[in-house]
């Protein structure tokens, strides 16, 4: 019996353990990425580096163009991706009879998330640069992002809506709600933290992918910043790319590529770091 | 029975689950201001039955209904009838406190404010006058704005009794509202129904035979879809004119 019972604990011991260890080594390398990329990017950090265009063949002045160029492509495919899928998602889960044709799609959909983001890019430049002649610029590349993201926009709202219990629609209903009532007053600010979620990841990806940007809206280098929605721009993650790639002062270059690869990941942990502030508030309002 | 004035009329019901039949050929009728019980074993159509009055049965697929339910003589099944119009004058608490997850004054409220009503005086006075006669005023008078899940389980069954209230329904359905509560809860749930019926006619579907003595003016009782027996409360826990009855709330099955 003893005995055992010893070896029950010897079995739970070891396993946590290699829980802990599994735990411990993601964050390692977690920490390293990190590290790696904060030491290497702070040397170039500078106010001027964060407010001006380059010069001298990108190896001096800053990168602003590019923050920017990120912030609009960004702005325009969450703008586009966030109503859209939420309409989606909302006549899926709470209007469409719940057919084999409303299930294939739901899964088209969910299988549309896994597409590799290079496809993406070529899509939008078959599409939105050549067929709709928006060329290349922010309009076709924050299509082309709006569109990559919005499988995961729907898929996370779909569950998050899913995740409302039905006795609050029942409630609703009870009381003499109409169903649009009932979506807009309880069910989708019931699901706001689920939504948001999708909406954090979905921020991450847009501002970091360089696949679908890299033919539908980015350029090395512009003079200055763009001054419509019809403008090629500079964007952080292809910056980065081309700095690596291209140009004539690769020691000089790669430097400054750490230095965007930092701003990239602390605008990245910002905005996410401002949703899960968003959501633990609303979530704690919700008394669970 | 006859010196009472029937609120609603049930003629020749019958519902199915896609092809399962749930009630067959339910008629009777239900009286103002009164207390009616629904008893029967687990499964035996109370609540789909309960359910007929407010249709919320409408929102499950494959569902059909036959037959007529007349309140103050409109059949509520009438194809021209406005379900919210009807939902609103027929409330509903249900067996599972649900609170929305609002402040407990936006949850009395909400129902004021679906219907159109702006006026901010007039929703604050409901608000107060509702909880009253839900008897839960004195206790979050001082917290209206915390949020309603933040209350005991009690509390927030009878929150949904005052949010149901306030929308001023003429006829309450309640669906084993106290089966989720406590002995102590479940008194003050009892002593509110005693206070409602003055108002309101009230269909209460309980499991807990004593409750429905206590409380209802009439009992029916339903077995595998069917209405066995239908009489004054007194008269079924007492002298019910069927054995099956008889069996039932003796405790001999179910
Ligand atoms: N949504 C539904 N779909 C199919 N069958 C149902 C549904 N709801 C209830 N039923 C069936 O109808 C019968 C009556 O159920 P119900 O009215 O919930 O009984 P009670 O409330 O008396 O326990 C049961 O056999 C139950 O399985
Ligand atoms: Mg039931």
């Amino acid at each position: 019996m003893k005995k055992t019972l010893a070896k029950k604990e010897l079995v739970q011991r070891l396993g946590f353990g290699f829980l802990s260890l599994c735990i411990m080594i993601t964050v390692f390398f977690l920490g390293l990425l990190i590290y790696f990329i904060a030491v290497r990017g702070i040397k170039v950090i500078s106010w001027e580096f964060l407010t001006q265009a380059p010069r001298r063949f990108m190896t001096q002045g800053g990168v602003a163009p590019a923050i920017v160029g990120t912030f609009y492509l960004t702005l325009g495919a969450i703008s586009l991706a966030l109503p859209l899928g939420l309409a989606c998602a909302i006549y899926l889960c709470e209007y469409s009879p719940k057919s084999s044709i409303v299930n294939i799609i739901r899964i088209s959909i969910n299988n549309l998330a896994g597409i590799p983001s290079v496809v993406f890019g070529l899509f939008g430049f078959a599409v939105f640069v050549k067929f709709f002649g928006f060329g290349v610029s922010i309009l076709s590349g924050a299509l082309t992002l709006g569109i990559m993201v919005l499988p995961g926009i729907i898929s996370a709202s779909q569950e998050a809506f899913l995740a409302v219990p039905q006795s609050f629609r029942e409630a609703s209903f009870a009381l003499g709600a109409t169903q649009w009532q009932t979506i807009k007053n309880i069910v989708i600010p019931s699901a706001l933290p689920g939504i948001l979620t999708g909406v954090i990841l979905s921020i991450g990806r847009v501002a970091g992918e360089t696949a679908p940007i890299l033919f539908t809206a980015a350029t090395f280098y512009i003079r200055g910043y763009p001054d419509s929605i019809f403008s090629e721009v500079m964007a952080l993650p292809y910056h980065i790319y081309a700095l690596m790639t291209e140009g004539t002062h690769p020691q000089e270059q790669t430097q400054i590529a750490y230095g965007c690869a930092l701003i990239l990941l602390v605008l990245v942990l910002l905005v996410s770091g401002i949703a899960i502030f968003i959501r633990q508030r609303k979530r704690s309002g919700y008394g669970h | 029975m006859d010196i009472n004035q029937i609120k609603i009329k049930v003629e020749g019901v019958n519902f199915y689950y896609g092809s399962k039949q749930a009630l067959r050929d339910i008629a009777l009728d239900i009286y103002k201001n009164k207390v009616t019980a629904i008893i029967g074993p687990s499964g035996c159509g109370k609540s789909t039955f309960i359910r007929l009055f407010n249709r919320m049965n409408d929102l499950i697929p494959g569902a059909r209904f036959e037959g007529k339910i007349l309140i103050d003589g409109n059949n509520i099944y009438d194809p021209k009838l406005d379900v919210v119009d009807l939902r609103r004058s027929v409330g509903m608490v249900f067996q599972k406190p649900n609170p929305f997850p609002k402040s407990i004054y936006e949850n009395v409220a909400y129902g004021l404010s679906i219907n159109g009503i702006r006026d901010k005086g007039y929703i604050a006075d409901k608000v107060d006058k509702s909880l009253k006669d839900a008897a839960l005023y004195s206790e979050v008078k001082n917290r209206l704005s915390d949020n309603a899940l933040a209350l005991s389980g009690g509390q927030q069954q009878r929150l949904c009794i005052a949010r149901a209230l306030a929308v001023e329904p003429e006829v309450l359905l309640m669906d084993e509202p106290a089966s989720a509560l406590d002995p102590t809860a479940t008194l003050k749930i009892e002593e509110l129904i005693h206070e409602l019926k003055k108002k309101y006619t009230i269909i209460i579907v309980t499991h807990n035979m004593q409750q429905a003595a206590r409380i209802s003016d009439y009992t029916a009782f339903f077995m595998m879809g069917e209405l066995i027996e239908y009489d004054i409360t007194s008269k079924i826990f007492t002298k019910p004119s069927k054995k099956i009855t008889e069996d039932y709330i003796t405790g001999r099955f179910g």
